[in-house]
């Protein structure tokens, strides 16, 4: 544990807590923008959750603590990922934690407590939208793995700080087949993880397109806060971490305020510049039809499958 | 060519060849199919032209001009023609192997042809033996595209993708096949390409489709 480690422990939660309503913010009103539309500015998600966390606690009767505990779960699942993963430094803070099957044992973790509580509602939407998000989070983490598993061959270690240090040493190793088709696999995941266009619709709330929301549906108050803000850190943190794998320069690796200024500026950009790419392209997509996402995703496998073999064929 | 140089660019290519090998799976329209075939061409006269330069040998310039100009150029060309003249059907709307499961068939080949073609590279290790996996994998999509797909146009590109694979093989193996035959392989293909647009067109009159499967009864 280094003391770059520790401050980025501290600094990393603190900015994705606070920039991932921002990021959302930013991802909606660039779409209405494109579409036409005023839109509600970039500061209405933190808007949106200072009103919900003002509301009082409402659980629906018949829901039991799986109900009550998962927000809490998610969230802190993903607070731990964006204390430990090498976002703004290059060193982690909590050591162990910064490894890639650790980062996505986390995630899933998270997930799968959401989908709990969906079933723990009793409600038919609940379990539809747990079926679904199962089903997708069954194709995802496997890809998710073996796509940064490619990176890792490189160089020797699942450590993401070492992946990304690897890059930020020697720049040619970006442009490689591997880490090419990797990055293409990336992309698919993050989006389909995030449930983001063309495998889940952000902003629908039509029973039968639904997959994330229609988990959420039976929360209110502060615990839907705590789920929109966990989403959105979720959604943040697996940018930054694309950003890193792939374009890590700017990231701090020494203990100065200068470093550390740059740090947080270059992950702020890199995620604002991803996060208004995703949506640009968001306007053009249409939701994928549900059976045909598998498709999709076996796809972004192979890709994933491919670039672990190159890595291994041209190395 | 510094060596570095040369073995990122030869790993490039390889990568591109086998990424439009797996998008040619992976989509069903068929214009698109096209499309991704003419990039793989380009990948391969690339591909030439990266083992040209370091050799140095004009032979191979001229090879990979032609390979540009053929798989590139002329063949794309001629499927485009085929399939506007095949009206409206443009997709492969139902391949024997659905695309998940021919995807995931995908993969499983390209761990085969590394298997297969260990014991080749392990004779002499070099960038460009390391990378006959990789044309081998284009060989077997291919074969798989050939057997899977329904839509005759499809068959035609699968018949091609085996084509490109074998061309990359040749090209990784011998570097230098010699002129004579490379000319007399790709004039072949044009041929076999030639032949089998008609034979679309004609299919096409006389049952109002291209789908090969009505070709199973046998007639007077």
């Amino acid at each position: 544990m280094t003391a770059l480690g520790v401050v980025g422990a501290v600094v990393q939660p603190l900015l994705v807590v606070a920039g991932s309503p921002l990021l959302v913010g930013m991802t909606r009103q660039v779409r209405a923008r494109l579409e036409g539309r005023v839109g509600a500015g970039v500061g209405q998600p933190w808007r949106d959750l200072r009103k919900l966390l003002g509301k009082e606690r409402i659980a629906p009767r018949g829901t039991s603590e799986v109900f009550r505990f998962a927000p809490l779960v998610l969230f802190a699942t993903v607070a731990v990922v964006a204390a430990a993963a090498p976002l703004v430094a290059v060193e982690s803070g909590v050591e162990p934690l910064d490894d890639l099957f650790t980062v996505v044992a986390l995630l899933t973790a998270g997930a799968v407590a959401l989908a709990l509580a969906g079933l723990d509602t009793g409600t038919a939407f609940g379990g539809m939208g747990a079926s679904r998000e199962l089903t997708i989070l069954a194709l995802v983490e496997p890809t998710l793995l073996v796509a940064v598993f490619a990176l890792s061959v490189g160089v020797g270690s699942t450590d993401l700080g070492s992946i990304v240090a690897a890059a930020l040493h020697d720049p040619v190793r970006v442009i490689t087949p591997a880490s090419l088709l990797a990055a293409v696999a990336l992309v698919i995941v993050v989006v389909a993880e995030t449930g983001r266009l063309p495998v889940d619709n952000p902003a629908t709330h039509l029973e039968l397109t639904m997959v994330h929301e229609a988990m959420v549906l039976e929360y209110a108050g502060p615990d839907l806060a705590l789920v929109e803000l966990a989403s959105a850190m979720r959604l943040s943190v697996l940018l930054a971490l694309l950003a890193n794998l792939f374009v890590p320069w700017g990231i701090a690796t020494t203990l100065t305020p200068l470093a550390m200024v740059l740090g947080v500026a270059a992950i702020v950009a890199k995620v604002a510049l991803i996060g208004v790419a995703l949506a640009a392209v968001e306007v053009f997509l249409a939701k994928l039809r549900l059976f045909r996402v598998p498709e999709l995703l076996a796809g972004s496998f192979v890709l994933a499958l491919l670039a672990v073999a190159s890595s291994y064929l041209l190395a | 060519m510094a060596d570095t140089a040369f073995t990122q660019l030869l790993n490039l290519a390889c990568g591109a060849l086998l990424l439009c090998a797996v998008l040619v799976l992976w989509r069903r329209e068929l214009a698109v199919a096209i499309r991704v075939f003419a990039g793989q061409g380009a990948a391969l006269a690339a591909l030439g032209g990266v083992l040209a330069a370091h050799e140095g040998s004009v032979e191979l310039w001229v090879v990979a001009a032609g390979v540009l100009v053929l798989r590139a150029g002329l063949l794309p060309i001629l499927l485009r023609r085929a399939l506007a003249a095949s009206g409206d059907q443009r997709r492969e709307s139902r391949p024997l192997v659905n695309v998940s499961a021919s995807l995931l068939a995908a993969a499983a080949l390209t761990l085969l042809a590394y298997a297969a073609a260990r014991p080749l590279t392990r004779l002499a290790p070099s960038p460009a033996t390391q990378a006959i996996p990789v044309a081998l994998a284009v060989v077997l999509i291919g074969f798989f595209v050939l057997v899977t797909r329904r839509r005759a146009l499809s068959q035609v590109v699968g018949f091609l993708l085996m084509d490109n694979g074998i061309t990359a093989v040749g090209f990784l193996t011998a570097t230098d096949i010699g002129l004579i035959v490379e000319v007399g392989v790709s004039l072949d293909v044009l041929l076999a390409v030639l032949v089998l647009q008609v034979l679309t067109t004609r299919m096409r009159e006389s049952f109002g489709d291209t789908d090969i499967d009505d070709l199973r009864e046998l007639r007077e």
